[in-house]
């Protein structure tokens, strides 16, 4: 393959002619779906019987949006599931303009939120285009380490893919939306980590890391006089490691939080949810979904919830290794890696173990932007799998 | 399922770390997965039960209900200390928003919003915090009702800042009986750890001074509380956990009598001496009057912050030391007034009896070297025991301090008469800090002899002195007035009182205060009557002391002027009187120091107080007729 500008697929042109007429959606890994599915449903459940309260005489407010949203990001994950997802490999340069000019654009048309400029008014919703970025960054960038997988030295490669992932991080960190920025170091990550980087690059990477980190915390403020994060960033990242020591902003969301999951216990305190019915538990119905949650519904619910993510992954991790191709496992392991650093991110910071970053619980926290990106990820999965499965079928035994 | 083409080995090699790294991928996943069940499980499981009373405690908050204090009246039920509701702006200082620059902020709006300068918050946050640290702030009381329709609308945009209804003391008679009646306060800081205050908490006010203080647990009330749940604003969300109604405090019904009160504070200013005075009831011992020059206005303790040039002023030498009660703590010496007692001594003890006929042609007494003279060196002439208090002869009772003389630590007759009448200690009357003030004996100036503090030992002069009260002697106008009622009553040392009875908010009577009298003292008929005749002919008789004050007085009273010599000013000048002879219901003592002679000053004051007590119209005020001869 390595002589071959563009991807092929195994399949020979019969058999994709056939797998093009026959109703490829029906081929769907139907776990997956069940999994998205249940969680975008627990998503709306959950918010409106905890906002119900919020705006006056608009008792579903968010869970309208919400569905809205999700029949919107169905829509799309049906429209993924049927586009071969080898075309986007093809699309690599354009998804990465692409992406880097909505990313761009926030700087252009955007409005603050709460100091951050990530999301751009349009006429009946607010788009956050680092959401979507996030799934043309894991499109692109896994179609270029297969493009460099033979054609250059592994070395040059590594730092080819990291530039490339790191361009728009960057761009997204200057919003400022740290969380959001993470994410897209850990995508890069993640593809160089399947694309089989040698382990030696990224003790390298690390090792440079730490020294720009270091030199920028200890360099930058004594140039400049101006602190590498800001104060509210540095805060919410330090803040979770003791959070009863000062009851500031960042540590009171925390203890709160806190508060509102262990209080669930076991089965959950229903309509007796104080903590997230009272206002005590901040952004309830985004970063701290899972405490409503917890508190809500208790260990049981929790566990639930987790166990959908589970079984997410876990379908996310088999889709991967079911791929046709090297690119689909790519993507397939991009998403699992994605989801995982969310899940663990977000529900670690609701459980008080891991820092105050405002990333969204996949397919829970109220949002159009990241149910929809959402969408069209598991939309890719579900390509991924109807592909593996009309090539398995043509070469029979599957997986 | 890696692209064909590639070498066979290079192919497996590329397989197997594939492999490997999807291993390493799902087991990453398996080890966050189990981090956060863990986490999960310990929060939710094992720790639920905490974590529960915290989310109930975060969401529970006790609102206080004060409850009206009781309120205090006079003996016809006129009030003389009732509440008054206040909408008081106030700020909980643990409910103040998190950090810094948000409570400054707060604080700059909140000043805006009453249109006060953001410091003179901050100071009365500092200061009244520093009484009673766990109590709401008081910033202002009397808020315009504008004001509270704001902060009630914009509640979430000041979040510890509320509107609170209070209950703030109101003095319908104005300065009226202020010594007697006392001020409420916030509970202090050392007072919270006492056991007399026990069960009160922090926030909750109490009597610190007068009747307030005496009889604070009459007057408290039990504070109601709404238990209610709150959102993380500190707003309630509507539901109630449980309410507790305020008690509120039971009234209490005093003996004063307004009007009589009034008449009294009136000659007192009128004089503008700095001075006190008592009326007691003979037979019962309950105060009718009793008051103290200067006053001040116990309104000035209702306000949060009782700032420090206020207490200043309050209690400044050169302003009379308004707060001081001299009723109750003057401790002057009593001049002739102590007559009476003396006499008793006397004849209790057999030194004299009540027609012995002691001579005086030279106007002076000497023992030794030294003179006694009578008041401007008179020569009175030969008395017997009622001529002798008519026209107050020094001479006659220095003789029976003279022959009363004792060496014994404890003095003789004319101490333990002093004492039995409730000089030199507590009368016990139901006010706080009273003081006992000093009858001198052997014992007392010896001692201070043997410590250097005076300059000889104790002589037969100091009982002549005393006879006469001068000297050393120390008692205020309630001591005086319960000794006479003494006198007046024949037998009962009367403990005063000012309470009357307590009575619940519906009016019923739950206590009656009606004190035994502290003890007995057996006073022989004849010598009261010649006491009481001589006391009436001071006032009634022309050759009286008093006379020029009294000899036109509707209604016969019995009474004995003084002029006490004290070191270091003019003249005290005291009035004793019981009204009326015949039959003595009331007891009044004035004094007034450098008020000059007795009948010059403090017998105007008492005729006063008597023309008011027994409802006399068209007296004369003054004391206009000169006696031409004053003690």
């Amino acid at each position: 393959m390595e002589a071959m500008p563009r991807p092929r697929s195994f399949a020979t042109a019969r058999q994709r002619e056939e797998a093009s007429e026959r109703t490829s959606l029906l081929q769907m890994d139907f776990m997956l779906l069940a999994a998205s599915l249940l969680l975008v449903g627990f998503s709306i459940y959950t918010l409106a019987v905890t906002t119900s309260g919020d705006i006056p005489g608009e008792p579903y407010f968010y869970a309208i949006r919400q569905a809205i949203y999700v029949i919107v990001g169905i829509a799309v994950m049906l429209a993924a599931a049927r586009v071969d997802y080898s075309r986007f490999r093809e699309l690599r340069v354009g998804i990465y303009a692409g992406m880097l000019l909505l990313i761009a654009a926030v700087f252009v048309f955007a409005t603050a939120t709460r100091g951050t400029r990530a999301w751009i008014e349009l006429p009946f919703v607010n788009f956050q285009p680092s959401e979507l970025g996030k799934v043309m960054l894991l499109l692109a960038l896994s179609a270029f380490v297969i493009d460099r997988v033979r054609r250059d030295g592994e070395g040059r490669r590594t730092l080819q893919i990291l530039v490339m992932g790191l361009i728009p991080a960057g761009m997204v960190l200057m919003q400022p939306d740290l969380g959001t920025a993470s994410v897209y170091v850990v995508i890069t990550f993640a593809v160089l980590f399947i694309a089989g980087t040698d382990w030696r690059h990224f003790l390298a990477i690390f090792g440079v890391a730490a020294a720009a980190v270091a030199g920028a915390f200890l360099l930058v403020p004594a140039v400049t006089g101006e602190p590498v994060l800001e104060t509210y960033q540095e805060d919410r990242l330090t803040s979770f490691l003791d959070p009863s020591d000062d009851p500031a902003d960042s540590s009171y969301q925390i203890n709160q939080s806190l508060i509102a999951v262990g209080s669930g216990g076991k089965i959950g305190r229903g309509d007796e949810s104080t903590q997230s019915q009272n206002g005590f538990l901040p952004e309830r119905h985004t970063d701290f979904i899972f405490a409503v949650v917890a508190e809500r519904f208790g260990f049981v619910g929790a566990a639930l919830l987790l166990s959908l993510y589970a079984l997410l992954i876990w379908r996310a991790l088999r889709i991967l290794t079911m791929s046709k191709n090297l690119y689909g496992s790519m993507i397939a392991g991009g998403i699992a890696a994605m989801l995982l650093f969310h899940l663990f991110v977000n529900v670690g910071m609701n459980l008080g173990i891991a820092p105050i970053t405002g990333i969204p619980l996949p397919l829970m926290s109220f949002g159009g932007s990241s149910v929809v990106a959402m969408f069209l990820a598991i939309g890719i999965l579900q390509s991924i799998y109807i592909q593996a499965r009309l090539t398995s079928k043509s070469r029979a035994p599957a997986l | 399922m890696m692209s064909g083409g590639v070498s066979g080995g290079a192919e497996n090699r590329q397989a197997s770390r594939f492999s490997l790294r999807i291993a390493v991928l799902g087991g990453a996943a398996l080890v966050l997965f189990a981090v956060i069940f863990l986490r999960l499980w310990y929060l939710e499981v094992l720790s639920g039960d905490e974590y529960l009373a915290e989310a109930q405690d975060n969401q529970v908050r006790e609102f206080t209900v004060q409850a009206p204090r009781g309120e205090i009246l006079d003996a016809d039920g006129k009030p003389l200390v009732t509440n008054r509701t206040a909408l008081a702006l106030q700020i909980r200082t643990d409910e103040l928003p998190v950090g810094r620059e948000r409570q400054a902020q707060l604080l700059r709006r909140t000043a805006e919003l009453i249109e006060t300068p953001v410091e003179r918050i901050r100071k009365e946050i500092r200061l009244q915090t520093l009484e009673a640290p766990a109590s709401p702030v008081t910033l202002e009381r009397d808020v315009p009702y504008k004001l509270v329709y704001y902060l009630s609308e914009h509640q979430r945009d000041y979040p510890g800042v509320t509107i609170d209804r209070i209950y703030v003391r109101r003095y319908p008679q104005g300065t009226l009986a202020a010594h007697a009646l006392g001020y409420v306060r916030e509970i202090n800081e050392e007072q919270l750890a006492e056991p007399q205050w026990k069960g009160i908490e922090s926030g909750d006010f109490i009597g610190q001074d007068g009747l307030e203080y005496s009889y604070d647990s009459v007057l408290r009330g039990v504070n109601g509380a709404t238990r209610v749940q709150v959102d993380a604003d500190g707003l309630p969300t509507g539901k109630a956990l449980s309410t507790r109604e305020p008690e509120a405090g039971n009234d209490l019904i005093t003996s004063l009598d307004v009007d009589v009160q009034r008449a009294a504070e009136e000659a007192m200013e009128a004089r503008g001496l700095p001075g006190a005075f008592a009326a007691i009831n003979v037979n019962t011992g309950g105060v009718v009057a009793l008051g103290s020059y200067p006053t001040y206005d116990p309104a000035v303790f209702s306000k949060p912050i009782v700032t420090e040039s206020t207490y200043e002023r309050l209690t400044a030498e050169d302003q009379g030391n308004p707060l001081f009660n001299r009723a109750i703590k003057g401790g002057y010496p009593t001049g002739s007034t102590f007559k009476p007692i003396t006499a008793l001594a006397a004849l209790d003890s057999g030194n004299v009896t009540t027609t012995e006929v002691i001579g005086d042609s030279t106007g002076f007494f000497s023992v030794g070297t030294q003179r006694f003279y009578n008041a401007g060196q008179a020569v009175l002439g030969s008395q017997s025991l009622q001529g002798a208090l008519q026209v107050s002869s020094d001479v006659f009772f220095y003789n029976l301090g003279f022959r009363t003389n004792s060496q014994e630590p404890d003095g003789g007759a004319l101490q333990e008469w002093a004492r039995q009448l409730s000089l030199g200690s507590q009368t016990g009357i139901d006010l706080p800090n009273e003081e006992p003030g000093r009858i001198p004996d052997p014992k007392w100036r010896n001692e201070l002899y043997a410590d250097g503090l005076t300059d000889r030992e104790w002589t037969v002069g100091d009982n002549i002195n005393l006879s006469v009260g001068q000297g050393d002697l120390a008692a205020d106008p309630l001591q005086m007035a319960v000794a006479y009622a003494t006198i007046g009553n024949g037998s009962d040392v009367m403990r005063p009182h000012l309470g009357l009875r307590v009575e619940d908010p519906s009016g019923r009577t739950v206590q009656e205060i009606t004190p035994e009298p502290r003890r007995t003292v057996e006073i022989e008929d004849d010598w009261r009557q010649t006491i009481m005749a001589g006391l009436e002919a001071a006032a009634m008789s022309p050759g009286g002391t008093s006379y020029g004050c009294f000899g036109n007085f509707p209604i016969p009273i019995a009474g004995k002027t003084g002029t006490a010599e004290r070191y270091g000013y003019e003249d005290q000048s005291w009035y004793v009187a019981l009204a009326p002879a015949e039959n003595p219901e009331i007891a009044v003592a004035v004094t007034m120091e450098e008020g000059g002679f007795g009948a010059d000053s403090a017998a105007p004051a008492t005729k006063q107080i008597l023309a008011e007590y027994f409802e006399l119209e068209r007296v004369d005020p003054g004391c206009g007729v000169e006696t031409g001869r004053i003690e």
